[in-house]
């Protein structure tokens, strides 16, 4: 069934290249798998999702899907989401639709793969489908700097999936694991040298894709210059593949990683405070969003440090939820701000926040829904986001049973400082661009409001951010689950 | 029936049609061609239809000659490599016949075409022989025929100085073939390689590792690895492309089935981890060697000719990784790896058949703007040079991933790092021909014309790399492993 999501939109995005009508099939298709997508939620643990085909047979490779645990529905949902309100953002430029529409569905395929694949080759192959589109789509359609931009990302990316893809094929021959899906991957074991050194190759490879300082320049100008369809799906969904993958692998080499707490949490503290000032310092809306997205893992890797520190996630229960409610607001949040400063863009002609001012007159729908995902970003209690950074930084202090305090703690007191910093650079570019006098081309007579129809995707990513800010057990609930049903029926048949 | 009538249908078939081809009219030299393609074609039916009905058992050949697994699949190999390189020439056609004795006329394109018939029949013999003789003279008939396939263009300064280039170094390796064939039969006494394998013991051993060092150097001649690499780029540049593409693909392959089967018997005794040491070196050499130069080519020629050489590399490390045993075995990593370069290869060769016909050129630049002025080609080109950098879902990515793996099993540390380190390198590389396509534009921008030929084997081919990308246990079945 789980192959239903991810060949819905890789058959549109055919249909689209041999010459189907574009927009229209990419919309359908994006629809039909938000449908899906949402509905997984009441069915995910019943075997139905679950595929598993063998396509090679030395070593033994599997193209197996399904919803591993919680976490997988999560980042589904947040996929699904993403996903259709970025094919119904941003414009397509003339004569280009085959182009867009296709690799916009193609990166949605990957991730969906991504997080559906119950097979670490696949989790892994999944993914660089959807970076090749990013790339091209990048470097042929966006604006500015973009061939640097998109070359950047390119080489950055592409070492870090190598990097990653050591890692990987060492983990597995390490554990001695028959096969590569997850369930005889996490039953096995490594012995602890061993995973020390698999531990730091997949530090750094998910690090550089996840944008973990110091291998996170390549993200912000890649934002910055990217169509703001792609802007959303990687900083929202392909982005948080990394951390799924680091918290998915993390029983493997639980022992490994301690080696390189004291590492993590420099570098992660290095994205918090470093990256937040640079923030601060962004002349320009698209960088400072770029920025502030590279800021914002610093917060979900500070849950992955907890966890490190506590050692198993049996001896920190919040630290995983904490991560996954932040991956999942986050993705939301600055989906939601990347759509809404393309709006700016095409209305205004300008991001620089020098020359903005006074848009909320002209476009007060337009304001206030950036004004939610600002608050939303900087973390406002009765949003997304709120939740997961308050789980962070209780999870920083939960089950630590040390004398004084360690350094996931001291970290986590610094990286609260770190919500002063987005409260500064999110409020002030908030103030610059709809706040104050109209200039010329902010005012009533240039630029319209919404229309109706432009808003319905960023409502839906508003109400997300709503609902699981009001609600955060609407996705807590999942990771409680027991992962495997057939367990339990097996326990009450014996 | 023997098993070797296989080489005799080449054979004899290149034979006669080179007779024919004196009295058929320039226009239609091209009926050569699809004749010799004919030909190929039975063969390669015989061998996948009848493979049971082929024995080697009672006939006189036996000592020569197996027919085993490793050989049926490299003979089916060379087969349809042959086949692609026939009908790569077609395309070619028009510039190969830009510098015969009569220009512009196809006069004198025929023999090219009966040459591959004759190089295959090598290649084919090449794949079963298993006695240091028969290794030699099956690796002669194919040298020679090679020399005369690089040199073909005689009119063109570039095809002739690689011809030379290459008929120096060739014959410098086969010096070295000799040389070390003697040694080995000195200290054995003996020329067949599995009763080589018995004798082999500390005492003799200096002598043996010798003489197996000097056949290597002459192996590493023939699969394009260090440190007789140099050869590679200005041959390949300067040789007709369909000649290219042969010596990258078939040649390299067959190259690697003698070099299975002369360190076999060496890797299986208690020489293995000398000769595994030495096979680690020259995969770590040639795979750093190979993508590190390629990186600042302009020419896609040339730029294939690094690769070729990155790719001995990748092939030397699961031979270095030594592993006979019953599990993945290293001779199925090199046929397998081997399978899939093939497809890409030709491929990339027929693409830049395709460039180079509409442009005049072999450089990257001329890639520029195929996005707009081919869409569909431009895609299949991006898809194909993925799967030559090894991007996952694409075939290309299976090869590099098996002989990963392989060398992790085998704890092959130093060719592993630099193994990755040349892949990050062939990244960049292959990418700029995407850069190239989609994110500059041509000047000119006329649409590409590409023949039903040309566009349906690469369609065929880019369909079978996707495919196999996802689902690569086919290849496992043609391996038979």
């Amino acid at each position: 069934m789980s192959l239903i999501l991810i060949l819905i939109p890789i058959l549109a995005a055919v249909a689209i290249l041999m010459g189907g009508k574009a927009k229209s099939l990419a919309t359908g298709a994006a629809a039909l798998n938000l449908i899906l997508g949402l509905g997984s939620v009441f069915s995910w643990n019943h075997g139905v999702w679950d595929l598993s085909l063998q396509v090679l047979s030395k070593p033994s490779i599997h193209l197996a899907l399904g919803f591993y645990d919680g976490m997988s529905v999560i980042m589904v949902i947040l996929s699904v989401l993403v996903l259709f309100t970025a094919v119904m953002s941003g414009k397509c430029p003339e004569g280009r639709e085959k182009l867009w529409y296709s690799s916009i569905l193609l990166i949605g395929a990957g991730a969906l793969g991504a997080f559906l694949s119950t097979d670490l080759f696949f989790f892994y192959a999944f993914h660089e489908l959807a970076l090749i589109p990013t790339f091209l789509m990048i470097g042929m359609l966006g604006s500015g700097e973009r061939k640097e931009a998109a070359w950047k990302i390119t080489i950055y990316l592409s070492l870090g999936s190598i990097i990653l893809l050591a890692g990987l094929i060492w983990l597995v021959a390490a554990s001695g694991s028959e096969t590569w899906l997850f369930k005889d991957l996490l039953a096995s074991s490594i012995d602890a040298e061993t995973q020390s050194g698999i531990a730091a190759l997949l530090i750094i490879g998910f690090g550089i894709l996840i944008s973990l300082f110091p291998f996170h320049s390549w993200a912000a100008p890649a934002y910055a210059s990217a169509p703001a369809p792609v802007a959303m799906l990687h900083a929202g969904v392909l982005k948080k593949f990394g951390l799924y993958g680091l918290i998915r692998l993390y029983p493997m080499v639980s022992i490994g990683m301690q080696d390189w707490l004291g590492w993590l949490i420099v570098l992660l503290l290095g994205n918090i405070l470093w990256v937040g000032f640079v923030t601060i310092n962004q002349k320009r809306l698209d960088m400072m969003l770029g920025n502030s997205s590279v800021m914002h893992m610093g917060y979900i890797f500070l849950a992955f440090a907890a966890l490190v520190q506590a050692g198993s996630s049996e001896a920190n229960p919040l630290a995983i939820p904490a991560a996954v409610v932040l991956m999942f607001a986050h993705g939301i949040s600055i989906a939601l701000l990347f759509m809404l400063t393309d709006t700016i863009r095409r209305k205004t002609g300008t991001v620089e926040l020098a020359e903005l001012g006074g848009l909320a007159k002209a476009a007060p729908r337009l304001a206030f829904l950036f004004g939610l995902g600002a608050m939303a970003s900087i973390g406002l209690p009765g949003l997304a986001n709120f939740s997961g950074e308050v789980l962070v930084f209780l999870s920083g202090f939960n089950g630590y049973t040390g004398n004084g305090l360690g350094c996931v703690q001291i970290a986590t007191i610094l990286a609260l400082w770190g919500v002063v910093i987005s409260a500064v650079y999110m409020l002030r570019a908030y103030r610059q661009t709809f706040q104050g006098p109209s200039v010329a081309h902010t005012n009533s007579d240039h630029v319209k409001d919404f229309g109706p129809f432009c808003q319905i995707p960023a409502a839906i990513l508003a109400i997300a951010l709503l609902v699981v800010g009001i609600y955060p057990n609407s996705l807590l609930h999942l990771l409680k689950k027991e992962p495997a049903p057939s367990l339990e029926t097996e326990q009450a048949s014996n | 029936m023997s098993s070797y009538l296989l080489e005799i249908i080449v054979l004899i078939g290149g034979l006669v049609l080179l007779l024919i081809e004196a009295f058929i009219s320039p226009k239609q030299k091209f009926k050569v061609a699809y004749t010799g393609i004919f030909i190929l074609g039975i063969a390669l039916f015989c061998l996948f239809f009848a493979k049971k009905g082929f024995s080697t058992e009672n006939t006189e050949l036996t000592r020569f000659y197996a027919f085993d697994s490793l050989a049926v699949f490299f003979k089916g190999f060379t087969i349809v490599a042959t086949i692609l390189a026939l009908l790569l020439s077609l395309e070619y056609r028009k510039t190969l016949s830009k510098f015969t004795a009569n220009p512009d006329s196809e006069d004198g394109t025929g023999e090219y075409y009966c040459l591959f018939l004759f190089a295959c029949a090598g290649m084919m013999w090449m794949a079963s022989a298993k006695d240091l003789v028969s290794i030699f003279v099956a690796l002669e008939l194919t040298t020679i025929t090679s020399y005369i396939l690089v040199g073909f263009m005689r009119r063109n300064v570039g095809s002739l100085e690689a011809g030379v280039k290459f008929l120096i170094l060739g014959a410098l390796s086969t010096g070295f073939l000799v040389y070390g064939i003697a040694w080995i039969y000195g200290a054995t006494g003996t020329t067949d390689l599995a009763l080589i394998g018995d004798q082999i013991t500390e005492k003799n051993s200096t002598y043996l590792l010798f003489g197996l060092a000097l056949i290597l150097i002459s192996l590493a001649f023939k699969v394009g690895a260090v440190p007789m690499h140099l050869w590679i780029p200005d041959v390949y540049q300067g040789a007709p492309t369909p000649t290219t593409a042969f010596l990258s693909i078939a040649s390299k392959a067959s190259g690697f089935v003698i070099m299975i089967r002369v360190i076999e018997p060496f890797l299986d005794s208690e020489l293995g981890s000398k000769v595994a040491f030495i096979l680690a070196v020259l995969a770590g050499a040639t795979i750093l060697l190979g993508n590190l130069a390629a990186i600042p080519q302009t020419n896609f020629k040339r730029l294939l000719a690094y690769s070729s050489i990155a790719n001995a590399g990748f092939i030397l490390m699961p031979l270095a990784a030594w592993n006979a045993g019953n599990d993945l075995t290293s001779k199925e990593v090199v046929a397998f790896y081997l399978a899939i370069y093939l497809i890409m290869t030709f491929a990339a060769f027929f693409i830049l058949v395709v460039i180079h016909r509409n442009t005049g050129s072999d450089d990257i630049s001329a890639f520029e703007g195929l996005g707009q002025r081919h869409p569909v080609l431009a895609l299949m080109t991006a898809i194909i040079i993925g799967a030559l950098a090894g991007l996952p879902l694409t075939a290309g990515f299976w090869g590099k991933f098996l002989a990963f793996k392989m060398a992790v099993t085998g704890g092959l540390w130093v060719p592993v790092v630099l193994g990755f380190i040349g892949v990050a390198a062939g990244f960049y590389y292959y990418f700029q021909i995407i850069r190239a396509m989609y994110w500059r534009n041509s000047l000119d921008e006329s649409p590409i014309k590409i023949s039903p030929l040309s566009l349906n084997i690469i369609a065929v081919l880019t369909v079978i790399v996707v495919i196999l990308g996802i689902w690569p246990q086919p290849v496992y079945w043609l391996v038979g492993g």
